[in-house]
């Protein structure tokens, strides 16, 4: 069996997947991916479904060895680096490892969160239904565990892609304020608090993990105080403490808690909200439910487009070019099956 | 008659559909009545329900379905509400008061000018209704503590208080399913795991089920606890 060994990697190193549906009922995180777009760019440069488990890495890298066969991986996001036996790959391809090679991942330079898809995915027994790993649950991963040096991850090798390819996309997202629906508690704080919230500049703050993100910034006042009896939470969830601080809660947050929420992240946003570095400034800006739905579909759209975007690896050229002589359409045509239409 | 709930919007994918703002077991049946009907036939594009005290969030794809679409079936379905019908089981919990099971128990007697065995009597004495389950997998939110021994937090809170410690905080009661941070007050401690990743069934209770706490000796501990270890439920099922 072939399989991805660890040779080292960062503390908060991960199995990640669309995240674990259904038991936030009995108290279990959702938890997932942090960035979905960049998960579904690596997977599908490997021809996997956008969904599938892929490693995550949060700021840190690593490397890593192939056991026992071959395995066709890429790499996506944050703007990490890899080198395949010392020579540096270029991004956002495919990469066709064989027994002994070492790929090593560097660390992220322009966002938090990357991801290592391999091939047909892993050979892991997911847990309740998912991959994902969650630190107080014990679940996911291997057997309940961070990933960490020495540890084997068994691969569904036999399903490899026919060719290496490249995919000349930036994940969706322009660089404007994120987008937020208001409530579902925003009737608890002033009309000032609300004015300030949508208009003033935040910062990340350097308390921000697959919890939560901690914001700094002016104080928001709540109008009838900050307790509320512990109801629902979801990923983008604003909720604003005694502190008067906005606490951006994350894959990994509790399924329950006691805090007014200003505002919810749009779920088109919340992966570009998540690659912003502690420092980085952040603003908000409320939108409709019909604009965020159709923010939504664009992004399942979008998701659903990147293995046609593919174009293939040995062609080493630029997407201009290829758009100007009308070649992407042939060739990714004649190897994937896929209409040309998005050339015309 | 029931009242049309609140719908709060939770962004583009999820509601919460809030019945009131109070810890009350009649709200809370609400709650639980239209989670079972929602979980026995789904609305097209629903992906999870989540009870809590108080109100339902109901996460979805936005793409399939919408707010407004939900709200309305909602609302349709609020008037077919069998609150009465959301008493799930009822289940005997075995528990070690004091000593180093429960080191907070003499402190908490004395506080409500009890002996020991007096509190012991009193909180093994009523019927708990699981609210909730949150905050850890398989932590249990219980309502229906003895206000004669409610008992506001602890200042300073314990970072780590073991798996199964049966405590009260302010007119709360829990069981704890794993080791975890808590300001509550210890007074026992079960060999039950309400959460075992890798026991079929990995969680032994649900929100709406009820809990009632039977006083055992420590000499007993050694061999509910391997048994809990190997799998087996431990508490055991009763008749309401």
């Amino acid at each position: 069996m072939t399989s991805l060994v660890v040779k080292n990697c960062g503390p908060m190193t991960s199995l990640q997947d669309w995240g674990r549906i259904g038991y936030q009922r009995f108290g279990v995180s959702p938890s997932g991916a942090m960035d979905r777009r960049c998960l579904a760019m690596a997977n599908a440069l490997v021809g996997n479904a956008p969904e599938v488990a892929a490693i995550e890495f949060m700021n840190l890298g690593g490397s890593f060895i192939c056991e026992g066969g071959e395995l066709h991986v890429a790499l996506a996001g944050a703007g990490c680096t890899a080198s395949l036996n010392d020579a540096p790959v270029q991004a956002n391809t495919t990469m066709v490892l064989k027994d002994g090679d070492t790929l090593e991942v560097g660390h992220a330079r322009t966002g938090t969160f990357a991801y290592l898809a391999v091939g047909g995915g892993f050979r892991i027994e997911p847990q309740l239904g998912s991959l994902s790993f969650h630190q107080r649950s014990r679940l996911g991963g291997l057997k309940g565990a961070p990933l960490k040096a020495g540890d084997r991850l068994p691969c569904q090798s036999e399903a490899l892609q026919v060719a290496p390819m490249h995919l000349p996309l930036e994940p969706l997202g322009e660089d404007a304020p994120i987008r937020v629906i208001m409530g579902p508690q925003d009737d608890y704080f002033t009309e000032q608090a609300i004015d300030i919230f949508l208009s003033a500049e935040f910062t990340v703050s350097p308390q921000a993990d697959r919890m939560g993100f901690q914001l700094s910034g002016p104080q928001l006042h709540h109008a009838k105080g900050f307790n509320i009896v512990s109801d629902g939470i979801v990923d983008g969830h604003i909720q604003v403490p005694g502190s008067g601080l906005p606490i951006v809660l994350m894959r990994d947050r509790q399924t329950a808690g006691g805090y007014p929420k200003i505002a919810t992240i749009i779920s088109a946003d919340l992966g570009r909200f998540a690659q912003l570095r502690p420092g980085s400034p952040v603003r908000f800006r409320a939108v409709s439910r019909d604009e965020a739905v159709a923010a939504a579909r664009q992004m399942k759209e979008w998701m659903a487009a990147l293995s046609s975007a593919l174009v293939p690896l040995r062609f080493d050229l630029t997407t201009e070019h290829l758009l100007s002589t009308n070649l992407i359409g042939g060739m990714v045509d004649a190897l994937a099956h896929k209409e040309p239409d998005h050339t015309t | 008659m029931v009242q049309t709930p609140r719908f709060l919007p939770c962004g583009d994918s999820a509601l919460t559909v809030e019945f009131g703002s109070a810890i009350d077991p009649e709200l809370n049946g609400k709650v639980l009545a239209l989670d079972a009907l929602l979980q026995a036939s789904p609305p097209a594009g629903l992906i999870e329900t989540v009870p809590t005290y108080r109100s339902l969030t109901l996460q979805f794809d936005p793409t399939v379905t919408d707010y407004g679409a939900l709200a309305r079936q909602i609302e349709e379905a609020t008037n077919r509400l069998q609150p009465e019908n959301a008493i799930g089981t009822r289940w005997r919990v075995p528990v070690v008061y004091g000593d180093e099971y429960g080191i907070d128990l003499e402190d908490v007697a004395e506080r409500h000018g009890l002996t020991p065995s007096q509190l012991v009597e009193i909180h093994s004495g009523a019927v708990y209704r699981i609210y909730m389950i949150g905050f850890l997998p398989g932590f249990a939110y219980l309502g229906g503590l003895d206000p004669r021994i409610a008992t506001s937090r602890r200042t300073q809170p314990r970072l780590k208080v073991p798996s199964g410690s049966i405590m009260i905080g302010g007119e709360q009661a829990g069981i704890v399913p794993m080791e975890m941070p808590s300001g509550w007050h210890l007074l026992g401690r079960t060999p039950v795991l309400s959460y075992a990743p890798e026991r079929d069934p990995v969680f032994l209770f649900a929100a709406g089920d009820e809990i009632v706490f039977e006083p055992i000796d420590a000499s007993r501990w050694d061999a509910l606890e391997k048994a809990a270890l190997a799998g087996e439920p431990v508490a055991e099922p009763v008749r309401a």
